[in-house]
This record gives structure tokens, C-alpha cells and sequence, in this order.
């Protein structure tokens, strides 16, 4: 068991390790100089060089990799160009929209996956099953910006029931926030209800084969009963799985769908540091993002490893 | 030939996946003959035409500048196509490759899948605007950048066919008369990867059309004056409020041909061989 735990985050490590070395080299191949940018046409080349040495970007790469890393372990994620703040701060800032979104957005999904997988692996081959997986299907072919537009033509500017795009005003109170992530969380839960719907079915067809599922049949217990508990229960551990997995894909969802709304989160933030060459914030986004949703595989992974002892045993 | 035309029929049991056949071979065919039949220039402009609601002129109205926005689509139906099609030659071709080499050799494993691993630690849009930016927005790079993304996704599903493959008897075989390990790979093996990687080509065929389009959208993405599905959306948005048709078309025509290829892709993996249907 230890084995196993210390392997997996040893495999954790690796990766982030090399998120590291991808993000930094990601943004130094970069074309366009973005102290030229900031100062405007009117900065000397004089001017240019001493922002440059300010902000280490006259260092050689490896220097400011090594430079980069050792702030890194110090929890200092960079300075942002433009913000004037560091990123850290700027991401702690914009934490909350996303994170409500992503959360607000998963329980949409989940509650629209889960009882439709469940009803597709249980009349497995039905009309009703054909119905879901199209379904799931047309939820991962509509373009999320598009779902947007069309929600915010339809429900806030014709009917006027939701707000179009903000995230209200400053200090505003917790039901005025949701009212605002209303519209962005519906299309972000609808569109990745698809990977819930088609685990969730899977989970439960495996299950529905289980020899124990057989007895409990042969035994006369009543259909309803095999269904709740052997067969949901047991399908629960990956149905909780893929919902996890959902949160860590989300967080991507929201880039675009906060660009949509306009709402002041982490996706808004790294789009614009991409249309501004805001390097140590497209860095420091990047590595965090990639860090969350490789620490939340882990720890799927973990608790799989907790539920089901068939796991470890295998490794051996 | 009879051995295609009995896969075709299976495939094709499925009144579904034959609609979706349909569709694409709608939606390529007008793409292609079309603007070459009608000589209709997309990016005429007719200022006193500006924002007109669908009539029988114009099935799909006009947008801000005039322009037919049925002959756009057609038109951008081209460069759409276009990108969907080169993203998944890419990225299946980079993703094959990479799998092969982590599923065959035990040695080169480890490295790749964890490079795999990494990249696939960035949601998809995210390393795609990060990739745009860094190397310019045009319709190459953007093609370029959508390959990258997607080719991990590739790399995973081919190497865990592989290494099913790597396993079976006819592989053994080879090796046993001496057939070199490139011969094994390119004769053996490869083929044999056919279904899998098919599937995975309808899939980001499809994705790479919905990305280029989110691109588009977050400015990041193929230049405005080439009319892809995409560009139509982001160039009209503030013109949603009043001419809502300048939107609401060219998305129709990305969901029905993403959803016509994921179909399609779903179809195919449904006859796959049961030993690698689970490494799809």
C-alpha cells in the first residue's frame, strides 16, 4: 500500500516537473516583447533595457528558469506586467467567480448525468438509451461561447430573467453573485453532463453483469432493491470519480465561458494576459491550473485505491 | 471488396450513423462544389442589404456588412473542414507515433507517457490560446496549435492499443522469423491500429472545429477576413441583439457536423475488435 502511494506521487512529482518546464518554455518562445508593449512607442531603448533587467529578461534562459523555480518554491508566482500586482494575488483575486462557476456548473452536470446514465444502462438497448447517448453526443458538439450567446439572447435580453454578463456589483450580496453565474454555470453543466452520462453508464452496465447482481436476482430480492443497493451503490465510487474528473476539465471550461459572461474570474484573466504577452501571469495560470487538475487526479486516484483493495493488489 | 462493403453494411445497421454518413457527405460535397459551380463571391458586401432577416434572397440573412450568410457558410464550411481535417492528419499522425513508441518499447514508456501526461494536465482551450499567441495568429498555426493539443489524446489511446497488440501471437511470430522491429511496426502493428485511430480521427475532427471557432471567439484564433465558421460568430456578436440569425446559422452548422462526425466515430467504434475496444 505504501508502495503504491509513494509510486503514484512520486508519478505526480515527474509530472508537474515537466508542466513546469513546458510552461516556461511556452512563454519564453514566444514572439513579441512585451516591455516594448507596455512602454509604448515613446520608451528609448534605453528605457526598454532597464525594464528588461527589472524583470530578469535579460538573464539567459537557463538563469531565469532557475530563477523562476526558485521563487516558484517560495510561493511567488512572478510579478504581472501589467496589473501591478503579483500574479499570486491577481489569481487569489479572480479565485472566487471560478470557483463558484466550476462548482455551481458540476452539480448542473451531475445532476443531469448521473440519473440519465443510470436510466440508459438500465434499459440498456431502448429508445431511451438511444436518446441519452445522442443527446450526451450534442452536449460535446455545441460550442460553448455559442450556448452562451444564445442563452444571453434568449433569457436575459428578451426575457430578462438573468442578468447578461458581470458578476454584479462589488460587495453584492451571495444570491445576486449566483443569479450572475446562473446562465455561464447552465451552459458549462449542460455541456459536460456528456462525460458524466456516458461513465455513469458504463459504470453501471459493468455492474449489472457482477455475479452478485445475478444472485441477488436468483434470491427474488425485488428489482428496485437489486438496483439501489447493489448496483448503485457499488457504481457509486466511479460515478464520484468522473464527477471529480469533471471539476478538474472545468476549470478549462471557464476561460471561454467567462469571456462570454464577463465575469471577473481566472479565465478572464489569463485570456486577457494572452492578448497583452502578460508572461508571468500566462505562467503562473498555466502551472496552477495544471497543478489543480493533477493534484485532483490524484487524489481520484487515491481514493479509488481506498475503495476498491483490487487496485493495489493488482500493482504487485 | 466484399470485405469492406460487409464492414460498410454494419456500419451502417445503425439508421443513425448512416444519417450522420449522410450529412458529412452533404456537407463536404456542397463545400467543395458549390462555390465553385456558383462563382457567388462570400465577401461582397452590399451596404444597403446590411442585417436582413432570412427571406427567400437570403435563406440565412445578412450580416453587418451585407454579405449572404447561407454563402458564407458554404464558403467557411471550406476552411472549417480544412482545419478539422489537417488537425487530425496531425495530431493523429505526431499521437501514432508517440504511442507506438511507449506501448512497443517498455524502455521509452515512462518518459513519453508522462510528457503525455503533462501536456494533458492544460485544459485543451487554454493550451491552444497559449500556443496561438506564441506563434502568431494565422490559419497555419492555429492548425498547427489544435494538432499539439490534440495529440496526447492520440499518443494514449494508440499506445494502449499497442500494447495489446504487442501481446498477441501473430507479433510473437514475427519476431520468431526475424522480422525487424520497424518491419514489426509498420507491417504488424500499424494495420492493426487502423480502427482505433479512425475513431479518434472523427473525434478531433470534430473538437478541432469547435476549438477553432472558441479561438475565434476569444480573438485569439484564424484572422477575421477568412471566413471560417468561427470568424462568421465572433465577427457578428455585437450584432446579436438585432440580427440574430448573423449568430445563430453558422453555429448550426458546427454542431450538426460535429455531432454528424462524433456518429459516425461512435459507429465505428461499435465493430471494433473487442480486445482493443477498450483501449479506444
Amino acid at each position: 500500500m505504501l508502495r503504491f502511494l509513494l509510486r503514484r506521487l512520486g508519478g505526480a512529482v515527474v509530472v508537474l516537473a515537466i508542466v513546469a518546464v513546458l510552461v516556461f518554455a511556452l512563454t519564453r518562445l514566444a514572439s513579441g516583447d512585451p516591455v516594448a508593449l507596455l512602454l509604448g512607442d515613446q520608451a528609448t531603448a534605453a528605457d526598454i533595457a532597464q525594464a528588461r533587467t527589472r524583470y530578469g529578461l535579460d538573464q539567459p534562459l537557463p538563469t531565469q528558469f532557475g530563477l523562476w523555480l526558485g521563487e516558484l518554491a517560495q510561493g511567488n508566482l512572478g510579478q504581472s506586467i501589467f496589473l501591478q500586482q503579483p500574479v499570486a494575488q491577481a489569481l487569489l483575486d479572480r479565485a472566487e467567480p471560478t470557483l463558484f462557476l466550476a462548482l455551481f456548473a458540476v452539480a448542473i452536470a451531475a445532476l443531469i448525468g448521473v440519473p440519465a446514465g443510470m436510466a440508459a444502462a438500465i434499459w440498456r438497448g431502448s429508445a431511451a438509451d438511444q436518446a441519452v447517448s445522442t443527446v450526451a453526443m450534442l452536449g460535446a458538439s455545441v460550442p460553448s461561447f455559442w450556448l452562451g450567446l444564445i442563452l444571453i439572447q434568449v433569457f436575459a435580453v428578451h426575457l430578462g430573467w438573468f442578468p447578461a454578463s458581470g458578476y454584479g456589483d462589488p460587495g453584492t450580496g451571495f444570491a445576486d453573485r449566483l443569479l450572475h453565474l446562473a446562465l455561464p454555470a447552465v451552459v458549462l453543466g449542460l455541456l459536460n453532463s456528456a462525460l458524466i452520462i456516458r461513465f455513469t453508464r458504463a459504470a453501471m452496465l459493468d455492474i449489472l453483469g457482477e455475479d452478485y447482481v445475478r444472485t441477488a436476482r436468483a434470491k427474488g430480492l425485488a428489482e428496485r432493491t437489486v438496483m439501489l443497493k447493489h448496483v448503485l451503490r457499488n457504481a457509486l465510487v466511479p460515478i464520484i470519480t468522473v464527477i471529480g474528473l469533471t471539476v478538474a476539465l472545468m476549470i478549462g471550461g471557464t476561460v471561454v465561458t467567462e469571456t462570454v459572461f464577463n465575469l471577473p474570474g481566472v479565465g478572464n484573466l489569463v485570456v486577457r494576459a494572452v492578448l497583452r504577452r502578460d508572461y508571468p501571469v500566462i505562467q503562473g495560470t498555466l502551472l496552477v491550473i495544471a497543478a489543480i487538475y493533477v493534484l485532483i487526479n490524484l487524489l481520484i486516484d487515491l481514493l479509488y485505491t481506498v475503495a476498491d483493495p483490487r487496485i493495489r493488489l493488482e500493482g504487485k | 471488396m466484399s470485405r469492406l462493403a460487409s464492414t460498410l453494411r454494419r456500419l451502417f445497421a445503425r439508421k443513425i450513423v448512416l444519417a450522420a454518413a449522410l450529412v458529412l457527405l452533404l456537407v463536404v460535397a456542397t463545400a467543395i462544389v458549390f462555390p465553385w459551380v456558383s462563382g457567388a463571391d462570400p465577401n461582397e458586401t452590399a451596404v444597403t442589404q446590411r442585417l436582413h432577416a432570412p427571406s427567400s434572397g437570403h435563406w440565412a440573412g445578412t450580416d453587418e456588412l451585407g454579405r449572404d450568410v447561407m454563402l458564407r457558410i458554404v464558403h467557411g464550411a471550406r476552411y472549417s473542414l480544412l482545419i478539422g481535417a489537417i488537425t487530425a492528419a496531425g495530431a493523429v499522425a505526431a499521437g501514432t507515433l508517440l504511442g507506438m513508441l511507449a506501448g512497443f518499447f517498455r524502455r521509452l514508456d515512462g518518459p513519453v507517457m508522462r510528457l503525455v501526461d503533462a501536456m494533458m494536465a492544460f485544459p485543451d482551450i487554454l493550451l491552444g490560446i497559449a500556443l496561438v499567441a506564441i506563434l502568431g495568429a494565422s490559419l497555419w498555426n492555429v492548425m498547427l496549435a489544435l494538432a499539439v493539443v490534440y495529440t496526447p489524446r492520440v499518443a494514449r489511446v494508440v499506445r494502449a492499443a499497442t500494447l495489446v497488440l504487442r501481446e498477441l501471437l501473430f507479433v510473437d511470430a514475427a519476431r520468431a522469423l526475424g522480422v525487424r522491429t520497424h518491419r514489426i511496426l509498420a507491417s504488424h502493428i500499424l494495420p492493426n491500429l487502423a480502427s482505433p485511430i479512425l475513431v479518434q480521427v472523427t473525434f478531433i475532427f470534430a473538437y478541432a472545429i469547435l476549438a477553432e471557432a472558441g479561438l475565434s471567439f476569444l480573438g485569439v484564433g484564424v484572422p477575421p477576413e477568412i471566413p471560417t465558421w468561427g470568424t462568421m460568430i465572433a465577427g457578428s456578436i455585437e450584432y446579436a441583439d438585432r440580427a440574430f440569425w448573423t449568430i445563430l446559422s453558422p453555429g448550426l452548422a458546427i454542431v450538426l457536423t460535429a455531432l454528424s462526425l462524433q456518429t459516425l466515430g461512435d459507429g465505428v467504434r461499435d465493430l471494433l475488435d473487442p480486445k482493443l475496444k477498450k483501449a479506444s
